[in-house]
């Protein structure tokens, strides 16, 4: 059994919070060290394994946000508190909460992507004396696609925040458009010093990069943390490898100097 | 120090071998290769001497003995998860110095990069290699452009010449095993040519991913896999679970073998797939066996045994690709 990395070890559920019909927060019981935007592969036995980012840490637990979005996780969501998961991690090099310290940060995440950030909006929104200025955009599709409602009313008034859904709806009266859009228009104090860290869809993440490039935001100075294809999360498997970079040894979170050398 | 035997001689030796190693060498399976008609060499347990193909090169690479195709990693039942039992038999492989060095490349991944795999390593430390000689450079080779044609890395060398056997021992305690026969200076001789030249560019960057040679692949792949299981130095693998259907809450998580040009390589829950197209699945390929492997890790991946060359339904040439490529570099095309 010695460091056989594959072997996974059981988790509790100790609780479970939906945010959407499709996301939900599982807390799960884990004692050790895990730094935000690290991952578990987590598993149910029969169904797979799946990378799942951490977004909260606490003592002894971590929560893992899941969207029901495949094999294994449709079937993470029929799970109840007091059942078990399979995890083996936490993988990857996650975000370091140092590097921002003392400067200007600037958060913008589309969708799920929030989840792998949240932890270091959590420690800036408890230390907001270690931070110069912190700005978070959020991007959501529609507004009942909107993640971590009670975390924004912890964070609204010590960070700057700005939620924006892609489309117009009824009965929603908050910023509609794309995240690039509040991009452009946001104010920057320090634009030669700021750090940003820019976490989505591919897509989504292309173009908000650029934009805040297009605003003088320096490129070593921007961070974003990549989600691939993983079976062993160990640099064995091979499906995540961009050219001589393995996203779950050197990754998931990169400087964009390397990012943008990262063509798939 | 070397020694020659008849075949009975070393028939006796084989038996006493087998007592305690499992014999993996390529075997010739008669009218089981891809086209009718046609033979198949690939690697499988071996009992008999004779049944070991020494003239041809195998199909198959022999990296299947130390990386299966499939291998279980754990049984579960709801709550548990078991590991299997694992055989402690040492294992001799049979191959050529192009195999010796692809597992040399396996090494790098499964044992140095990330840390060391567990069921790799357990398979690779019981295995000694018996380097096999060839005579001559097969269909495709290019093992002198990748500098694999030689190798100091086996524990044995044998030659088969009609009913005699020529071998060296490198390692003490296979002496033992030989003391019947007659003593001659054995060595092996190795490739110094090849028909096929392969000239990897050395001013290779990812700017060359841009370059249109790439092109011509979209169309012409048509996305099988079969280079990427040929391959000796190919380990990607995908993670499986299975269930028995008598008792569907036991049954086996285990990896398999993966390609990288095969369809849902990359593909994420919710379907987003990155490299749709099959010219940049084949530059992913292609660069990481002469370019980012190397700059990972100091040396090529690819050792030039070109059976993806023999196993393409397409007839794509690797060598072929990496010659086009230094011509690009060059500014020749």
């Amino acid at each position: 059994m010695e460091n056989n990395m594959y072997l996974p070890f059981r988790s509790k559920i100790i609780n479970i919070k939906p945010h959407t019909d499709i996301d939900y927060t599982f807390r799960m019981e884990f004692t050790g060290d895990v730094k935000p935007g690290q991952f578990f592969e987590v598993s149910i036995p029969k169904y797979g394994e799946a990378p799942i980012s951490v977004n909260e840490i606490g003592t002894d637990y971590v929560d893992l946000t899941i969207r029901k979005v495949g094999k294994v996780t449709d079937v993470i969501h029929t799970f109840y508190p007091g059942q078990y998961l399979f995890m083996r991690g936490p993988y990857g090099n996650g975000f370091d909460v140092n590097i921002y310290k003392d400067k200007e940060l600037i958060v913008a995440a589309g969708g799920t992507g929030l989840a792998p950030v949240k932890g270091i909006i959590d420690y800036f929104s408890n230390h907001i004396d270690s931070i110069k200025k912190f700005s978070l955009i959020c991007g959501f599709k529609s507004s009942s696609d909107i993640l971590f409602k009670e975390s924004f009313k912890q964070w609204n008034p010590k960070i700057e925040t700005t939620v924006t859904v892609d489309k117009e709806e009824e009965g929603y009266d908050g910023n509609v458009g794309l995240i690039t859009e509040y991009v452009k228009k946001l104010e920057i104090e320090n634009i030669r010093e700021a750090n940003v860290i820019v976490v989505g869809p591919p897509i989504m993440m292309k173009f908000t990069v650029q934009e805040f490039i297009n605003k003088g935001i320096k490129e070593e100075n921007i961070w974003v943390s990549y989600e691939r294809k993983m079976c062993c999360g160990i640099g064995k498997c091979g499906h995540c490898k961009i050219n001589d970079t393995y996203i779950c040894l050197e990754g998931p979170v990169f400087n964009y100097i390397k990012a943008k050398e990262l063509l798939d | 120090m070397g020694f020659s035997l008849n075949l009975t001689e070393f028939k006796n030796i084989f038996e006493e071998l087998k007592k305690e190693y499992t014999v993996y060498a390529p075997k010739l399976f008669k009218n089981k290769g891809t086209y009718s008609d046609t033979n198949m060499v690939r690697y499988d347990e071996i009992h008999d001497i004779e049944d070991i193909e020494f003239d041809q090169k195998s199909h198959y690479s022999p990296k299947e003995v130390i990386l299966p195709i499939t291998q279980t990693l754990f049984y579960f039942t709801e709550d548990e998860v078991i590991e299997p039992k694992f055989n402690d038999k040492k294992i001799l492989i049979f191959l050529r110095s192009c195999d010796i060095h692809a597992v040399k490349r396996l090494d790098e991944i499964y044992l140095k990069n990330g840390g060391e795999d567990y069921y790799y390593r357990r398979l690779r430390e019981k295995v000694k290699f018996v380097l096999m000689q060839c005579e001559k450079s097969f269909e495709n080779c290019f093992c002198v452009s990748m500098n694999t044609n030689e190798t100091k890395d086996y524990s044995l060398f044998i030659k088969r010449k009609g009913d005699i056997l020529f071998i060296e021992v490198k390692e003490e305690e296979f002496l033992s095993y030989l003391h019947n026969g007659k003593s001659e200076e054995v060595s092996p001789s190795f490739i110094e040519k090849n028909e096929v030249t392969a000239n990897v560019p050395k001013d290779l960057d990812i700017s060359i991913f841009k370059s249109p040679i790439w092109e011509e692949y979209a169309s012409r792949c048509i996305a099988c896999g079969r280079c990427n299981t040929v391959c000796g130095t190919c380990g990607c693998f995908t993670m499986q679970d299975i269930f028995y259907k008598d008792n569907v809450n036991t049954g086996e998580r285990r990896r398999v073998w993966a390609s990288c040009q095969v369809d849902g390589f990359t593909t994420m829950a919710g379907g987003h797939e990155f490299r749709k197209d099959k010219g940049d699945r084949m530059r992913f390929k292609v660069m990481h066996k002469i370019y980012d492997f190397n700059k990972r890790f100091g040396y090529h991946m690819c050792v030039g045994c070109g059976r993806c060359d023999d196993a393409c339904p397409e007839y794509i040439s690797f060598s072929n690709c990496v010659n086009k490529l230094n011509k690009v570099v060059k500014g020749e095309i």
